[in-house]
């Protein structure tokens, strides 16, 4: 008995022996790669973003981007011509045995185009609507924004697959950890900072970590911003009015300057780091009850204006999203109280994916979510020039000119500044445009033709 | 799916519909929510106004005349069914379906012919239809002259205008009597393929 015993006891030895490295091996490969990991996101993304530097990887990255969606669209696009005389020429050049270069004149053909055109926007104008003729034409590699995606080419399916992979594997979990990284850093640091005596030191070290933390959190979305005329940045004792896409504008604009938030408090995590964002410099946060008190939100917001030691505020007039094509009615409450106000425009580059937020439709996580698996988040932002109150205006027209100030730098349309007028403009220059290219290509050749 | 089958519920008479044009139950119910949105006051007709406030059509040369082709001579409104039967004729003709004899024709075989009032076209009566406004089966002169119009207005002078007219008419019209026939207009269109330049591609 013994003997078998000991036979058993040696065989599990022997078995445990044979485990026993390979784990070992198993635990220090995962110990390595967890290290190499964090060690680069530290080097590459943690630290500059803490300096406030950039080692100009995203500009690489979006390049490159471009680039391959230029390719994709290119495939496509193959067999199929999109502009209008191309597309008459098609449907002529099926039916004609004629030397083309003489018969580019009218044809009963021709009628299919235009009868086409609009047919197709009877059927759905709405992913047209959104972005310019240009955006459409490429394809970012994301289903989402392609309503048409058919199976097109094996190469792009593949590269699309690819694509998948690299977003959901690799870049999403990415960027939650330096989001999680981020916040959290935020939360602690400022409630460290709260401990602080008020003084010089507490706000110069608040507007660093803000900073830093909302540094984080840009390439934790792989945002790409470019900021123009940053000497218009707002001031201490104004009021910072942008339009609203989505609730990542936030994040947008505090990365590169230091403000006075408003809002609402809301319950859990967003509680949290309002709470302790509020400790190490003044935020401005109602709650529930209080704001619907337009004279309670007015008075604390002039109070906050007219120390001049606090930063500016940050307002979205529009309260709700828009689809980033359009500037809605801005609400006038910020407008009356009587300070500088300082317009900022930002736009999203839709070609890398679309920013904006339907709240009816996603929730805040869900967007989040969506977000940060898109390839890449590009924008650009617009300082413009400080505008004050003038004699005899209104809070409304006050509003109406800020407002019509953004939507021309932005190349957003205005819209409820002109009411129906201005719409109708549009409508005719557009129909003429296509007038136009219709004309030149028949009576063009005419010309030739009465020429020779 | 579950979506899909409970939008296809609310509509009456979805199964004869969807014989009668060849559509799948994913393509009706995309219609479906493109007709509710478009039908902005609920009504469940469609007037001319509601095609007129899509922007891209307004935009359209001939944009009035399209509209003009999903109302029925002395209808006003336009319903559901309607609006999915015209859209049919643009679906690609389904080369691969098995023809069963037992089926109704669906609405977009090129052989069917022009009846009056439009309830069952081809692609190119829908196109004739288009030019003959006044609907008496010919594509006069003048109605010839006020599509160029449309198409080119003010790019192009009178005479330029009458010139091109003459010239097409010269070319289409085979028994000389100054007008186009839906004949004549047809052999004229002969050799285009119509199918693959007209037929919307996301309607496959």
């Amino acid at each position: 008995i013994s003997f078998r015993c000991m036979g058993c006891s040696t065989e599990e030895m022997g078995l445990f022996l044979d485990f026993n490295p390979f784990d070992n091996l198993l635990c220090i490969l995962l110990g390595i790669s967890f290290t190499v990991w964090f060690t680069l996101l530290l080097v590459f993304i943690i630290v500059p973003a803490i300096f406030g530097v950039s080692f100009g990887i995203r500009q690489l990255y979006m390049k490159t981007l471009l680039k391959i969606f230029e390719w994709a669209t290119h495939r496509i696009e193959r067999g199929e011509p999109t502009s209008l005389e191309e597309e008459i020429k098609e449907i002529r050049r099926s039916g004609s045995n004629r030397d083309l270069d003489h018969a580019s004149e009218f044809e009963m053909s021709d009628i299919f185009y235009f009868c086409r055109q609009g047919v197709e926007s009877i059927m759905d104008d709405e992913v047209t609507k959104r972005f310019s003729a240009e955006e459409l034409e490429s394809w970012n590699l994301l289903t989402r924004s392609n309503y048409n995606f058919q199976h097109i080419s094996l190469r792009l399916t593949v590269l699309w697959g690819l694509g998948v992979v690299i977003r959901y594997g690799f870049l999403l979990p990415l960027r939650v950890t330096l989001a999680f990284t981020g916040v959290g850093l935020l939360v602690v640091l400022t409630s460290i900072i709260g401990f602080l005596p008020n003084g010089r030191m507490k706000n110069f070290l608040s507007e660093q970590v803000h900073l830093m933390c909302y540094r984080i959190c840009v390439r934790a979305l792989t945002a790409i911003i470019t900021y123009h005329d940053s000497e218009n940045k707002p001031k201490n004792g104004g009021i910072c009015v942008a339009n609203h896409t989505s609730p990542i504008d936030v994040i947008i604009l505090a990365s590169d300057g230091c403000y006075a938030m408003v809002g609402q408090i809301h319950g859990g995590l967003m509680g949290v780091i309002q709470k302790s964002m509020v400790k190490a410099c003044p935020h401005i946060w109602f709650e529930r009850s209080e704001v619907k008190d337009r004279h309670l939100v007015a008075k604390r917001l002039s109070d906050h204006v007219e120390d001049k030691t606090k930063l500016p505020i940050l307002i979205f007039p529009e309260g709700t999203c828009i689809n980033n094509t359009s500037v809605m009615m801005f609400k006038k409450g910020s407008f009356e109280i009587g300070s500088t106000v300082y317009p900022v425009a930002i736009k999203y580059d839709p070609r890398f994916g679309d920013a904006f937020w339907n709240s009816s439709q996603f929730g805040m996580v869900n967007y989040l979510l969506r977000m940060m698996s898109s390839w890449a988040i590009v924008c650009s932002v617009w300082y413009l020039p400080p505008m004050t109150r003038e004699e005899g205006e209104d809070a409304v027209q006050f509003a109406n000119r800020v407002k019509a100030a953004i939507a021309r730098q932005g190349g957003l349309v205005d819209l409820l500044w002109d009411g129906g007028l201005k719409r109708g403009k549009v409508k005719d220059t557009f129909k003429e445009e296509q007038q136009k290219l219709y004309s030149k290509m028949l009576v063009g050749t005419q010309e030739d033709r009465s020429r020779s | 799916m579950g979506s899909t089958n409970s939008t296809l519920s609310k509509i009456p008479n979805v199964e004869e519909l969807m014989q009668e044009t060849g559509f799948t139950p994913a393509h009706i119910v995309r219609l479906y929510d493109r007709f509710e949105a478009l039908d902005k006051e609920k009504t469940g007709h469609l007037r001319p106004q509601d095609f007129g406030a899509i922007n891209r059509l307004a935009m359209n040369p001939i944009g009035d005349r399209i509209i003009g082709a999903f109302f029925s001579p002395g209808q006003e409104t336009v319903d559901f069914h309607s609006f999915v039967r015209i859209l049919a004729h643009f679906r690609p003709a389904d080369k691969k379906r098995p023809k069963d004899p037992s089926m109704p024709e669906p609405v977009n075989s090129r052989t069917s012919k022009l009846k009056y009032p439009p309830l069952v076209f081809s692609l190119i009566s829908v196109a004739f239809q288009l030019y003959d406004q006044d609907k008496d089966g010919k594509i006069s002169r003048a109605e010839l002259l006020q599509v160029l119009r449309s198409m080119l207005e003010m790019q192009v002078t009178e005479e330029q205008l009458e010139s091109i007219a003459d010239r097409t008419i010269q070319e289409a019209d085979l028994d000389k009597d100054d007008a186009i026939s839906f004949e004549e207009f047809r052999k004229s269109l002969e050799k285009v393929n119509i199918d693959h330049k007209m037929s919307i591609r996301f309607l496959r």
